[in-house]
């Protein structure tokens, strides 16, 4: 397994190997899954759409809708605009969404596409009430999660309006998580009777039940009208700097709606900042069952502390899920010692740093735009007890024989996931289960027969 | 049927009708042969499966190759989708080296785009040198290299004199062609110029073989490389699958190519036979029939009693072996009908597995074959070329005199083609049942309109579309990947595919589709009056 990874580590500047991050398009294409009746739309080559189906629907093991301007040699030489008008009166015409969402690609990017324009001209082909927006999403910077992030923008520039008369909900845009986690956040929000708008939702959509009925469009995904009210709201909550705020700055500079950025509620700080930044905005006491489950949390957090006390623990992924993480692992008494991502931006080691230095922990290595070929190369020189991350780090916990933790995306061998969260303390208690499992697992895999225990 | 196709297609706007009309075909042997359109453009908007032409050089065929490392010159994305996703499985040789379970990238960034990323290719190389000092290295171009006019050949070049290993370009960006198809071209275009051929064996073993077109999907290439060395074939090397790059360096000295994958490697069966005389044969290891049959031509074209005998005995004891289970899988199974959309030669070779099982195909098509895939390599020389295919190059190759061996003689070679497929393949068409629908690149809309008119107990595709179909109540498999199972190929194969298929079908879980309150009132009714 992963046999020619060396241990010396050699500096690289040019070659990635066994990357922590894709490219931008498969981030605007899952932003774009969350707004119901919306067909996304890859303008490129059809390359880019069917990577992009093709990896979505393997986490999702879901139906994952999409066209593409299916560029050739010549309209990669003089512009894609007919494929684009093409495609739009196609996709009226035979899928009926309510709203294209346009996402561009490398290629478009490069031979400088004007989306605006193309959109425009059009006009002609787009039925009356119905939308087509777009985001530039070139592959060639950022990573998935600023795609994810410049879509969710992109429904706010073309959408969102202020019509004068503020309504008494909130924005919750909840960054790159899983339909579980969204659903999560609705409930809590529910619970803590705080009238929301959460954009996009995945949740009712990548999560569909089987009824014997293919919906072209399931019944989820936050609602256009919601979108445009959105410019309406009394505030915006951002969950997560790299995935949300975008999306967040664009209401206040367009709508005038006040913003904030929380962290993606990942473990027990992060989820107590988001309950309590809700109760001071609902004017209400936290409601009972919000205390009981976190109760239940810190609780269970006392019960498991022996198998997680010391343990180093290793971390990649996206900038703000790892962030959470972090903060997690650490207030489970372990000691977080690489923490990685391949998305670009000083942002996230800033963060991280800060969450290390407040809770003196020192000897650990903080790299944005990394792989895990060089997180792989670490461990080999100063091993870790856990790993945590995508269904690509299973190949290293297998050769370094490290419990290893399925967090996300994608998560491509295991199934069931997009039900669960990971947010809120029900996503802790959650990550508590999943990360003492293995912890466990191991133990009872590699301890001497006479150490093998019935009670742990 | 035909109203229905006409039904179908009454939806599109006119230009999208035009075109799409001409690549449905309902089987009809009064008519044949029947035309089909195919290779041709897909229209914006539409839900298509198609991928690329980088896909198709890079995804298909070098890929597996797994002693080379391959370097995708681009943005992450197209490097990062083609990393263990198409389950194209190989093993390490002792001391050998295997890439399979590594992804390698540029990672263009936006500066590279705008000032020319040759630097960051250069130096990308030299990184990979240093650490992993490979045998040789394939650079694939994606679509924005192109546009910005990076020359990767040139950089080849300079990466060869540096570094004194064989490093192989190829400008296979996305945009090129109208499908995968472009791209195995490209791919088969620079194995031929560059490595094959370039090997110092000296042919010596009897009854030596390539294996092309063989991409050992969940270990298919294992199981018929064991079946052929029961036999006694020596296999030389098999393209691409568990590939080696010193393998396919000595593929000259073969007396056969096998060509399991007509679509993606018929090019470099072609040259091979122009340059270095070997023959090559249309074969099928998918299902015991398929299998038997090719089995049977290969003996016959080595044409030894010994080797034919052999072979005899060897298809008795597989069939033996598994003639129980497929009896018994047949029984759960027959009656069924199956639609299949695969690559470009799948949707054929599928179909005699299925007949053995019982289950008739009622929908069948590809999704990047050509017309000859459908038709037949007869119609060939009559395939106008459009501007797509136009840029994709077309390698002439010559005799090589020092390596090029007669190895059948002209008379030889013409007596065997009347009973074997030599440089033969007769596509999908004449093989179909009266009726059968034949569409070429089926989109999404079509998929939907065809499973709700034949509601077929199986269809056999992709990932894109398998959770759709899923959804409207159809068992779905993948024949690209195989669900995470296979080996499908050969006798123990097809043991594999109809359990797979009949768990699938049969699984429980069917049953739970409607909740029961919606098939039975859930209050008991009283009758009310009466004696009571």
């Amino acid at each position: 397994m992963l046999d020619l990874t060396t241990k010396k580590i050699v500096e690289r500047k040019a070659l990635r190997i066994n990357p922590a991050k894709t490219c931008q398009p498969i981030g605007a294409m899952y932003a774009a899954l969350g707004v119901h009746a919306c067909l996304p739309h890859s303008h490129g080559s059809q390359g880019c759409c069917a990577f992009h189906r093709m990896q979505l629907t393997r986490h999702f093991k879901e139906p994952v809708m999409a066209t593409t301007s299916a560029f050739t040699e010549g309209a990669s030489v003089f512009g894609g605009g007919s494929n684009m008008k093409t495609a739009v009166k196609n996709i009226f015409e035979l899928y009926a969404p309510d709203i294209i969402a346009v996402h561009t690609t490398c290629l478009s990017e490069t031979i400088g596409d004007d989306l605006k324009t193309m959109i425009f001209q059009a006009q002609a082909d787009i039925p009356e009430g119905k939308y087509v927006i777009h985001a530039s999403t070139p592959s060639y910077a950022g990573s998935h999660v600023t795609g994810f992030s410049s879509m969710v923008k992109a429904f706010v520039t073309y959408l969102s309006v202020n019509n004068g008369t503020k309504s008494k909900r909130i924005n919750v845009i909840p960054g790159w998580v899983e339909p579980g986690d969204m659903k999560e956040i609705k409930r809590i929000l529910s619970i803590m009777e705080i009238d929301n708008i959460l954009f996009p939702d995945t949740s009712g959509v990548l999560d569909a039940p089987m009824t014997g009925t293919f919906e072209m469009y399931p019944e989820g995904g936050t609602k256009i009208e919601d979108i445009i009210d959105a410019g309406n709201s009394k505030l915006t909550l951002a969950l997560g700097t790299y995935t949300s705020e975008a999306a967040a700055i664009e209401l206040e500079k367009k709508c005038k709606v006040p913003m904030k950025t929380l962290g993606t509620p990942i473990g027990i700080e992060a989820t107590d900042r988001f309950i309590t930044e809700l109760a001071t905005l609902s004017h209400k006491a936290v409601p009972r069952a919000i205390e009981v489950e976190r109760g239940q949390l810190v609780d269970l957090m006392l019960d498991s502390q022996a198998y997680f006390s010391g343990k180093k623990v290793a971390i990649y992924g996206d900038p703000d899920t790892v962030l959470g993480l972090v903060e997690f692992v650490i207030s489970l008494g372990m000691i977080p010692k690489y923490m990685i991502s391949g998305t670009p931006g000083d942002t996230f080691e800033r963060q991280i740093n800060e969450v290390l230095a407040t809770n003196e922990i020192k000897d650990a290595v903080v790299k944005g735009s990394a792989d895990l070929f060089e997180l792989h190369q670490l461990m080999k020189n100063d091993p870790v007890d856990l790993l945590i991350g995508n269904t690509h780090g299973k190949f290293i916990a297998r050769a370094e024989d490290v419990p290893f933790v399925r967090v996300g995306f994608p998560i491509l061998d295991r199934y069931a996931h997009q039900y669960f969260p990971i947010v809120g303390y029900a996503g802790a208690i959650r990550l508590i289960e999943m990360m003492s499992n293995v912890i466990l697992d191991k133990i009872d895999r590699t301890c001497p027969e006479e150490d093998f225990e019935l009670v742990m | 049927m035909k109203d229905f196709i006409d039904k179908v297609l009454d939806k599109y706007p006119a230009k999208t009708f035009k075109s799409r009309k001409e690549h449905i075909v309902i089987k009809k042997a009064s008519e044949a042969p029947q035309k089909i359109i195919a290779n041709t453009r897909t229209i914006p908007g539409m839900i298509t499966n198609r991928g690329c032409c980088y896909a198709g050089c890079k995804g298909v065929v070098l890929g597996p190759i797994k002693d080379m490392i391959h370097i995708v010159h681009g943005p992450i994305g197209c490097s990062y989708y083609t990393w263990g996703t198409r389950r194209n499985k190989a093993k390490t040789e002792p001391g050998g080296q295997n890439y399979i379970e590594y992804c390698f990238s540029t990672d263009m960034q936006e500066s590279d785009i705008i000032f020319g990323g040759e630097k960051k290719l250069r130096a990308a190389i030299t990184e990979a040198v240093e650490i992993f000092n490979p045998k040789a290295i394939t650079i694939s171009a994606t679509c924005p290299v192109g546009l910005i006019g990076d020359d990767i050949n040139a950089v080849a070049v300079w990466a060869e004199k540096t570094y004194g290993i064989q490093v192989l370009s190829f400008n296979c960006e996305g945009y090129k062609g109208v499908s995968q198809s472009a791209g195995h071209h490209i791919a088969n275009n620079n194995l031929m110029r560059s490595v094959i051929g370039t090997g110092t064996k000296v042919p010596t073993k009897k009854h030596s073989i390539n294996m092309l077109g063989e991409y050992n999907i969940g270990g298919d290439g294992w199981e018929v490389a064991r079946i052929l060395k029961k036999v006694g074939y020596d296999i030389v090397c098999v393209m691409t699958g568990d590939g080696s790059y010193e393998e396919i360096k000595n593929a000259h000295t073969a007396e056969l190519n096998l060509v399991q994958c007509h679509r993606s490697i018929n090019y470099i069966a072609e040259m091979m036979e122009v340059k270095y005389g070997i023959p090559w044969m249309k074969v099928n290891f998918i299902g015991a029939t398929g299998t038997t049959q090719t089995l049977r031509d290969i003996a016959v074209y080595f044409g030894e009693p010994e080797l034919i005998e052999k072979t005899e005995q060897v298809i008795a004891e597989e069939i033996a072996e598994i003639e129980g289970q497929m009896q018994y899988y047949k029984t759960r199974l027959e009656g069924k009908t199956a639609c299949l959309y695969v690559g470009g030669s799948r949707s054929h070779h599928y179909q005699t597995l299925l007949k053995e099982l019982g289950v008739e195909t009622v929908v069948s098509g590809y999704e990047f074959a050509h017309r000859d895939d459908y038709e037949g390599r007869e119609v060939i020389p009559t395939i106008k070329l459009d501007a797509d295919s136009k840029n994709i190059e077309h390698l002439s190759v010559e005799k090589d005199e020092k390596k090029y061996r007669m190895i059948l003689s002209p008379e030889k070679y013409e007596e065997l083609a009347k009973i074997i497929p030599l440089a033969k393949y007769d596509g999908l068409i004449k093989d179909e049942n009266e009726g059968t629908i034949i569409i070429d690149d089926i989109n999404h809309y079509e998929t939907e309109e065809i499973i709700k008119k034949l509601k077929p107990d199986m269809f056999f595709s992709g990932i894109k579309d398998k959770y759709v179909v899923q959804k409207m109540g159809v068992m779905s498999r993948q024949l690209h990947s195989y669900d995470y199972s296979g080996p499908y190929a050969g006798y123990k194969g097809a043991v594999i595919f109809a359990r797979d298929i009949t768990s699938g079908v049969h699984t429980p879980a069917w049953r739970f589709v409607t909740p029961p309150w919606k098939v039975e009132p859930l209050l008991e009714g009283k009758v009310v009056g009466g004696d009571e």
